[in-house]
């Protein structure tokens, strides 16, 4: 981990220094050159983006993380028309390309709650949020479901002869089993999630791509500004993989222990 | 029905798919009785107890223990509070204790105190003669160990009735008779037990009644010394010479 870092923060050093240095006009680092006052105003302004992609990408995966494990659940059941419903969701969201169904959330579901005779706002920033974590719960769904399906049958079987209901044999056996199993594919949905908060920026979210599109459309120089976007997704995906890697290594120290 | 009788079986037929697992099996148990069951595998010996406390679910027929029929609405529910089992894997809680194994159920289920479940489950974990074990993790056990945690948590719930399926089947041959002592106090107390296994020197010292299946059917039953001594059906007098050979 540390390594690839290493050669991440070399390559990017040698890419600055040359696009820097070099001449004949095809590099102009100086829109984000933090050594000028202009291009230090351009950084703070695209920097300025974190925190909504940062706020955007953790609610929406809180939401597909409960939403999901609601839709996994039935998903589970014996009975099929429990079952049903579980598996025509995950089918139907699953097959719903992000743009599409943002658009949809942000301009036609206020027209749809309105005729329902609930009128609501939707802004960018919940409609972005709404969107996320429904197309990301199907594929959380299907998480949960492996990572629960992983644990041994007689665990349930053992819970239930000692008298513990459904809900909580899943929620003091089954669960504290799975999440070690579901930790490491939910942590990539919510990588996944924070890259695809990227699109939020069609529907005016001012978050990190926004602005730098917002940069490139005034200063004319999408190369550089791109690039900065490219390695402040990159920082930010890198900070969370630390802290999975991290969670995982405690989670892992205290089940052996 | 008969004022004594805990656990009354009858005219049992299930299936998986195709292939009939159960027919008509009719059995009852009396209060404190202590049955084997033994029979060569895919005799529908496991199945059978799995069904009285509803861990699988039959076809036609009828099962109530202590009065409560399984096919009543909550029935599944009352009847395993009555009834508790031993599994040949042990299916411990590998992410608890061993007392939060065996406090789990009287605590959420029972609503027990902390205080009063654990001070009941270290008082099992002493017949099971293992309290010493009891802050460790299931897999810092031997399996003989395990196997009588399993037994301590199972009692730990009051059950009227024990069902063993195959208690000893995942153990090393050392560790055998450390189960079936714990088991044989058991029976000694009074238990009413429902046990599938093999052995039959276990058999032989704590079975009121044998029971002997295969393919699905009861074929024969009776005290331990008659049916070990005069098998009256040929499928009986082969399944012993095999098991009885070594």
């Amino acid at each position: 981990m540390t390594r690839s870092i290493k050669v991440w923060v070399l390559l990017c050093g040698v890419l600055l220094v040359a696009g820097c240095s070099g001449s004949g006009g095809t590099w102009g680092w100086y829109v984000i050159d933090p050594s000028t006052d202009q291009g230090m105003n351009n950084i703070r302004f695209l920097i300025g983006g974190f925190w909504a992609t940062i706020l955007l990408s953790l609610i929406a995966a809180a939401m597909s993380m409960v939403l999901g494990l609601v839709v996994a659940l039935p998903g589970m059941s014996s009975n099929r028309w429990v079952r049903l419903p579980s598996r025509v969701y995950i089918e139907f969201i699953r097959a719903i390309p992000l743009l599409p169904m943002l658009f949809w959330v942000f301009y036609g579901l206020p027209v749809v709650m309105r005729s329902l005779g609930m009128p609501i706002t939707i802004d960018a920033f919940w409609g972005a949020i709404i969107t996320l974590a429904i197309s990301d719960s199907a594929f959380t769904a299907e998480i949960y479901r492996a990572g629960i399906q992983s644990i041994p049958k007689g665990q349930t079987e053992a819970s239930r002869t000692v008298g513990l209901s459904y809900t909580q044999t899943m929620r003091y056996v089954v669960l504290p089993q799975a999440i070690r199993r579901i930790l490491p594919p939910l942590a990539n949905q919510f990588i996944y999630i924070v890259k695809m908060s990227a699109f939020a920026s069609v529907i005016g979210m001012q978050e990190l791509t926004r602005r730098a599109n917002e940069l490139v459309v005034t200063e004319y120089r999408p190369l550089e500004i791109y690039t900065l976007l490219i390695l402040e997704y990159l920082v930010l995906v890198l900070i969370i993989s630390f802290f999975v890697r991290w969670l995982e290594r405690k989670m892992g120290a205290d089940e052996s222990r | 029905m008969c004022a004594d009788r805990v656990i009354e079986i009858t005219a049992l037929d299930k299936s998986f798919g195709d292939f009939q697992v159960l027919t008509n099996v009719n059995l009852d148990v009396s209060l404190g009785e202590r049955i084997v069951i033994c029979g060569p595998s895919g005799s529908g010996k496991s199945t059978l107890i799995r069904c009285v406390n509803g861990l699988e679910q039959f076809d036609s027929g009828s099962i109530s223990v202590d009065g409560i029929s399984l096919s009543d609405p909550g029935g599944v529910d009352r009847v395993r509070a009555e009834v508790g089992m031993v599994f040949q894997q042990f299916n411990l809680f590998p992410h608890l204790t061993v007392l939060e194994n065996l406090t789990l159920g009287p605590m959420k289920a029972r609503g027990l105190s902390r205080a009063d479940a654990e001070a009941q489950a270290m008082q099992f974990l002493e017949r099971v003669r293992i309290p010493e074990q009891a802050g460790k993790r299931p897999r810092e056990l031997s399996g003989g160990q395990q196997q009588r945690v399993a037994i301590a948590r199972s009692l730990c719930m009051k059950p009227k009735i024990m069902l063993f399926d195959e208690p000893t089947s995942a153990l090393d041959p050392e560790m055998i008779s450390e189960v079936l002592d714990v088991m044989v106090e058991l029976a000694e107390e009074g238990m009413t037990m429902l046990v599938v296994t093999h052995e039959m020197g276990f058999a032989r010292k704590v079975a009121d009644r044998m029971v002997f299946m295969d393919g699905g059917e009861i074929v024969e039953t009776g005290p331990p010394a008659a049916v070990f001594e005069a098998p009256k059906s040929k499928r009986f007098r082969d399944f012993l010479d095999k098991i009885l050979q070594h």
